[in-house]
């Protein structure tokens, strides 16, 4: 992997501390939160609550492979296959379910996966084939065990000795799956209902209090004033909630400080996301995806925003000096619609990269670009989440990312895990087309079940925009 | 008038929506469709409008929908912008679309589209922190704008009086159909599965007051009949719907009879009644606050299992040996609902089954053999 620049690592550092500090606050003794993506992060922050984040959570553990093993879980918990892939995976962790290494009980040795691992490169820099078998040969550093499926209540329940042991040190030990267990739950389901019941159950399973703030889906263009009031309202039973969690008052200075904090975030997120504008871009628009991790989990942070307006300042040089961190030399620019296939970004980014396919628009630009002035405009900002919108709003946050950073297709996830960013999807996508003049091709996925995804399908649909964008350009006498 | 004479007349209406709405406008009456889940049809009857339940059909299946849908969606809601796009349903002046679960949610955009030049689409957002002063202002404030397209579209204003007078009407009629819900499990015998879910269904096609009158006729007549002795097995059946015939019949095939339900559109329609001699529309969000153990609405006591427990009470009150869910594909809130659900009906020492139906499913094999599997096992 390519040195990651100043600012990339900032971000980096800032997700990595997020939850290292709830690890250590929970150590502590001092209660943590588990919070939905788009709950508003400041309420917390005002009472210097920690708190994590379960969607950030389960896109980890999903890029960790560990997805599929965890969407199993769950289901055999009783939760449909039908269920969103995060929900599932979240609730297969909040109910003790963990991914470990395997292996043998009698010698305690990893059992390697031989399909494991990159291929080993000589001092060249170039794949070392096996005589044997004519195929380049692994890297054995990079090899790893096998998982299965542990349950920390069953490792609790063992006697000491090395069982235990074993076990316990064969759990993962990435982030995310070493998240701290709640002791309350943020819900905010302007993202969708599924969060309400999703967030119902970890409220059961651990017994613990449910900060529910509802955020009806919104018919029009515009906030209605009775919607305002009715969030405010919530926001101040949030707070009664919070002060009795957290056994400390409200305190506005800090309530102030985490919306200045989140505003600055927000513009600076927007802007390195405006920076995707320039023709060639100086950046992939896949690399958002890896940063929408410090918007979901510190946006009411000092630190987030001082990484994002970092990252912004590189990529104003690469602007200056006519350079990029492509990986590719850009061909088309597309918009990618929806979450990214998190099991599968290897397979998803392939095709990109082989056609020149830059993502220079996505609707996460705007989908946490909270910026507001006071609290009624917060409420207003909480209720514009990409799937409590309705139609025409959709269409035209789309068109305006779109139009402003210069797309020439759309790649649509219809996504297996979210019915409500799917549930418009072929009207959005006929709408768009149109009013850009843009071909668009769907492809079938999920979020972080990678049992819903095909290659093969994926790959022919891009091909297939490819080619209408080809097409585009030459009637267009590109 | 003779019971089966009665039985029929509900079985016609169950069986033929259409005609039913057709007749409705031979008398020069506007109909609204009205859509899952909580619309106020009260609003829709004070309007002197007919409303008219859509739950989508056990006829058809998903075709001019699926310029509109992924596959991954709720065949009910399909099914209902079936109805409505392939000519069906022409005759509603309009539809209510409520956007309660997720599905709803971008539905009420593709209905609204879908229909833009055939009728009116009337948006209803519930609140889900439905209980203190400001969620049931939300409430009255959605129902307001609800009463306002009502009143575009009727071309006069819902009065309080009128609004008033269809809270009575309404409450007289859940009232009659619990009473039904008591009855039929008392004379399952005489009321079947098939004709039990024939006589509720029928209350989504007819004026209130109409339905009422002849459901208390059949109370009536069922109060007087001796109780039933039941040799077969009785259930009570959880979900949103089923009223498939070919699965009440392989209910019936394997005699088991209904308790008692918690299904989305019999029991849980009809369970909490609207207050009376208050301010209507803060009656009607009064109503909508009381409602609970639901799948579909925000439990606020999340930390308990209160809905499952519900439900197994449910299920002892009634004298249900067993439950039956009846898992509607593609249900995010029945499917979430479940591990709990389970967990209180294991506790309680109540068994059930879970069978998976979507309205498109036309062979009912595998679900008459889990059935009959489950039966012998009570």
């Amino acid at each position: 992997m390519a040195k990651a620049s100043p600012g990339v690592q900032a971000l980096r550092d800032v997700v990595e501390k997020v939850y290292a500090e709830a690890r250590e606050a929970k150590k502590r003794g001092e209660p943590v939160g588990w919070s939905s993506s788009k709950f508003p992060c400041e309420l917390a922050e005002a009472f210097g609550l920690h708190v994590v984040y379960p969607e950030n959570q389960a896109a980890g553990i999903a890029a960790n492979r560990d997805g599929e093993l965890m969407c199993q879980a769950a289901e055999d918990l009783g939760y449909d296959n039908d269920i969103c892939g995060y929900a599932r995976i979240s609730l297969a962790f909040a109910a003790g379910k963990r991914s470990a290494n395997k292996f043998d009980p009698k010698t305690g040795e990893y059992i390697i996966d031989p399909n494991s691992g990159k291929p080993l490169k000589d001092a060249d820099g170039k794949k070392v084939i096996d005589p044997a078998t004519g195929k380049p040969k692994k890297d054995p550093k990079t090899m790893k065990p096998y998982s299965y499926l542990e349950d920390l209540n069953e490792i609790a329940a063992l006697p000491d000795g090395v069982e235990k042991e074993r076990r316990t040190a064969a759990l993962k030990h990435y982030r995310q799956m070493i998240m701290p267990m709640p002791d309350f739950v943020l819900c905010c389901n302007n993202i969708c209902n599924c969060m309400t019941k999703w967030y119902e159950n970890i409220a059961r399973m651990h017994n613990i209090p449910l900060i529910m703030i509802d955020v009806p889906y919104n018919k029009t263009d515009n906030v209605e004033e009775s919607n305002v009031k009715y969030i405010r309202s919530q926001f101040d039973h949030a707070i009664e909630q919070l002060e009795k969690i957290s056994g400390r008052k409200f305190d506005e200075k800090k309530f102030e400080k985490a919306c200045e904090n989140a505003n600055r975030t927000a513009k600076a997120w927007l802007k390195v996301c405006d920076y995707l504008q320039y023709k060639p871009s100086p950046y992939s628009g896949f690399d958002l995806f890896n940063h929408m991790a410090d918007v979901v989990t510190a946006r009411g942070r000092v630190d987030a925003a001082e990484a994002f307006e970092l990252l912004a300042t590189e990529l104003e040089e690469h602007v200056k000096n006519n350079t990029n961190t492509l990986p590719f030399p850009e061909k088309y620019r597309i918009m990618f619609e929806g979450i990214p296939c998190w099991p599968k970004l290897p397979q998803l980014f392939k095709p990109l990269k082989a056609n020149g396919l830059n993502i220079t628009a996505v609707v996460y630009a705007p989908a946490f670009g909270f910026v507001y002035n006071g609290l009624d405009e917060m409420v207003r900002a909480y209720c514009k989440a990409p799937n409590s919108v309705c139609l025409e709003k959709g269409v035209s946050w789309r068109e305006g990312i779109c139009k402003e950073n210069k797309v020439d297709g759309l790649l649509i996830h219809y996504n297996r895990s979210c019915k409500p960013w799917s549930g418009y999807m072929p009207e959005m996508s006929r709408r768009l087309s149109k009013e850009l003049g843009v071909p668009a091709a769907g492809f079938d996925g999920d979020q972080a079940d990678p049992r819903n995804f095909n290659a093969a399908q994926y790959e022919t649909r891009v091909q297939g925009l490819v080619e209408a964008m080809e097409t585009n350009a030459s009637a267009k006498g590109k | 008038m003779a019971i089966n004479t009665i039985i029929d007349e509900f079985k016609q209406v169950a069986a033929n929506p259409k005609k039913q709405l057709l007749a409705y406008k031979a008398q020069g009456k506007k109909a609204i469709g009205v859509l899952p889940y909580y619309a106020p049809e009260e609003l829709v009857y004070a309007a002197d409008m007919v409303p008219f339940g859509i739950w989508g059909t056990n006829d058809k299946t998903i075709s001019l929908a699926k310029e509109y849908c992924a596959t991954f969606y709720c065949t009910i809601a399909q099914l209902a912008l079936e109805m409505l796009l392939d000519g069906t349903m022409d005759e509603l002046s309009g539809i209510i679309t409520p956007v309660i679960c997720d599905t709803l949610r971008p539905m009420s955009q593709n209905f609204r589209v879908a229909m833009d030049k055939k009728m009116a689409v009337i948006f209803l957002a519930h609140p889900q922190n439905r209980f203190d002063a400001a969620g049931k202002q939300f409430c009255i404030d959605q129902y307001t704008n609800v009463k306002k397209e009502l009143e575009k579209i009727s071309g006069k204003e819902i009065t309080v009086d009128a609004l008033a007078n269809a809270i009575k009407v309404y409450n007289a009629s859940r009232k009659a159909r619990r009473e039904f819900v008591k009855l039929a499990n008392e004379h399952c015998d005489v009321i079947t599965p098939t004709i039990r879910s024939a006589v509720l269904k029928a209350s989504w096609f007819m004026l209130k007051d109409e339905y009422t009158k002849k459901l208390v006729e059949l109370n009536k007549e069922l109060a007087a009949m001796p109780v039933a002795k039941w040799n077969g097995v009785k259930v009570v059946v959880s979900g949103i719907i089923y009223d498939s015939p070919a699965l009440l019949k392989a209910l019936e095939d394997n005699h088991v009879a209904i308790a008692a339900d918690d299904v989305a559109h019999e029991t849980r329609a009809f369970r909490i009644d609207a207050p009376e001699g208050v301010d209507p529309m803060t009656a009607l969000a009064d109503q909508f606050a009381n409602i609970d153990n639901d799948v579909l609405l925000y439990d606020a006591e999340s930390a308990k299992n209160n809905r499952g427990d519900f439900v197994a009470k449910l299920c002892k009150d009634s004298g249900a040996q067993g439950l039956i869910l009846f898992m509607q594909q593609f249900c995010d809130p029945e499917e979430m609902e479940y591990p709990y659900l389970k967990k209180a009906l294991d506790k309680a020492g109540i068994p059930h089954i879970k069978i998976g139906v979507d309205q498109q499913m036309r062979d009912f094999g595998q679900a008459a053999t889990a059935i009959q599997a489950f039966t012998e096992s009570l």
